[in-house]
């Protein structure tokens, strides 16, 4: 579905990306994680054509992307922050996207704006929302058009308990339509339902991308957490979180 | 907006009731035109370009060319400017001045709109800080409004004993707001008040041709900035 082949990516002195080579195939979820700024954000924008790569090409579908937009039509994308003009109605909103779009009613999946109560807040404009709030009109959003790909940067940050189930469940029945589902979160504890896939990003270099399933095993662990920190121990890996520190901690006082 | 429409309409009929002679408030007018025009055309696109960050970069994330992404913004900006300037000067100069002087003035101040907010879009797509985008704006605006004139009145002194008419005719070409200002001056019957060279730009500027080589010019000083704005912003990391 998705290939990345060899991107590399430099912002002047930081090396976002460093000859990474992927590929995503459908009904995969693929959790991305690595440490801030390691470059998981900016493989995703390159994936949307956002940012245009150093070198290295990226193919939808076995079509290189390159300065074409009409494959978007079929990617999702909830950004890590939904930046919005501010005087856009909520509604509004929602409706100059299905123009943009030209998608009729009944592909429509508005499954999310049901769930999440967006009606209610149709008439509000965009700068009077909370953080959490646009969460939730970026998740509708990605969501609305039945895309075959979904990209989902930090969807769960911000959001209040309830509203994050509602989006996981979201996730999951989405895997199960055979789509192909991005996930990058700091949230490990958050991807242990959905993801089958993991890829681990540092410095902009792919350390591994392997399935859940295989990484359980090399581990012995059964939650990504601490498989995750099992495997940064062994290849001396920069920690995540501070749990992952403490996993690591632990272990060197066992020996 | 609405204040620049309002601004420019009273500016207008002000000068247009307080001269008796029409011809002398087209002079005053010319004035505005010339240095207010592109001076707004310039910050109020790039602080549009600027606000619609937010709009831009939602858009990309859907399927959308961005060629189409960034014309829309300029279509939206440049337009509304040139429908304020066609309100509040247009209206005054069909009032009051309807003759070839006031079509000169409507055409250059039309031009001048759409030049500046095609010029405020590259230096804006140029530049990620808005704070240097909305400075190296008033520097070209400082350039083309003040200092260019300083530049040419410098060279035409330390040059004056050779024959220069041809070369002014030219020099006049790589600055919109020049070029505006002799197309009307022209038109005025005050060219006489500039000698040789005037007769020269009259002989010039008052054919066919030469209306032709203003209109041409003036497209190109719009299409240019514009097409290198379409071109910096496709290979823009956003």
């Amino acid at each position: 579905m998705i290939r990345v082949d060899h991107i590399t990516k430099r912002f002047r002195k930081l090396q976002a990306l460093d000859d990474v080579t992927a590929s995503f195939s459908k009904g995969q979820v693929i959790s991305l994680i690595g440490p801030n700024g390691s470059g998981k954000t900016t493989l995703i924008k390159t994936i949307l054509g956002m940012v245009r790569p150093d070198s290295g090409k990226i193919y939808f579908d076995g079509k290189p992307i390159n300065g074409d937009f009409e494959y978007r039509r079929n990617i999702g994308f909830m950004p890590q922050m939904g930046r919005y003009p501010d005087n856009m109605k909520v509604g509004q909103l929602f409706r100059m996207i299905k123009n943009i779009r030209e998608v009729g009613d009944e592909e429509i999946d508005d499954e999310l704006i049901i769930k999440l109560n967006l009606q209610a807040i149709y008439d509000k404009p965009m700068r009077t929302l909370s953080g959490g709030t646009r969460q939730k009109v970026s998740a509708a959003l990605a969501f609305l058009f039945n895309p075959e790909v979904l990209i989902l940067d930090e969807p769960t940050a911000g959001l209040d308990p309830l509203s994050s189930e509602i989006l996981k469940a979201k996730v999951i029945s989405e895997k199960n339509k055979n789509k192909l589902i991005l996930i990058t979160s700091h949230i490990l504890s958050d991807l242990d339902e959905l993801t089958t896939h993991i890829m681990y990003l540092q410095d902009g270099k792919m350390q591994f991308l392997k399935d859940l399933r295989t990484l359980q095993d090399e581990t012995g662990e059964k939650r990504i957490g601490k498989a995750i920190a099992r495997i940064m121990k062994q290849e001396k890996l920069r920690p995540i979180r501070f749990e992952d520190i403490l996993v690591l901690k632990g272990e060197n006082q066992d020996h | 907006m609405a204040g620049y429409t309002l601004f420019l309409l009273i500016a207008s009929m002000s000068l247009f009731n307080m001269e008796e002679n029409s011809s002398k408030a087209m002079l005053s007018l010319l004035n505005i035109v010339l240095i207010i025009v592109p001076l707004i055309s310039l910050i109020f696109s790039t602080i549009h370009y600027y606000n619609s960050y937010e709009f831009i970069e939602l858009m990309l994330s859907q399927p959308m060319s961005r060629t189409k992404i960034l014309l829309s913004e300029y279509g939206s900006v440049s337009f509304s400017l040139l429908f304020s300037f066609l309100i509040g000067v247009g209206v005054p100069v069909l009032i009051y001045s309807f003759d070839a002087t006031g079509m000169a003035m409507l055409f250059t101040g039309s031009a001048l709109t759409m030049i500046f907010s095609s010029i405020a879009f590259f230096a804006s797509v140029k530049s990620r800080d808005k704070a240097r985008g909305i400075g190296s704006v008033l520097l070209l605006w400082f350039y083309f409004a003040l200092i260019y004139d300083g530049l040419i009145l410098m060279i035409l002194f330390t040059f004056s004993d050779y024959p220069l008419e041809k070369l002014t005719l030219l020099l006049s070409a790589l600055n919109p707001i020049d070029l505006g200002r002799i197309f009307i001056m022209l038109k005025m019957d005050i060219s006489a008040l500039m000698g040789y060279t005037g007769a020269l730009y009259k002989d010039f500027f008052g054919s066919g041709s030469g209306i032709m080589f203003t209109i041409g010019i003036m497209l190109l000083w719009a299409l240019i900035p514009l097409w290198l704005t379409v071109r910096a912003f496709k290979r823009k990391d956003l």
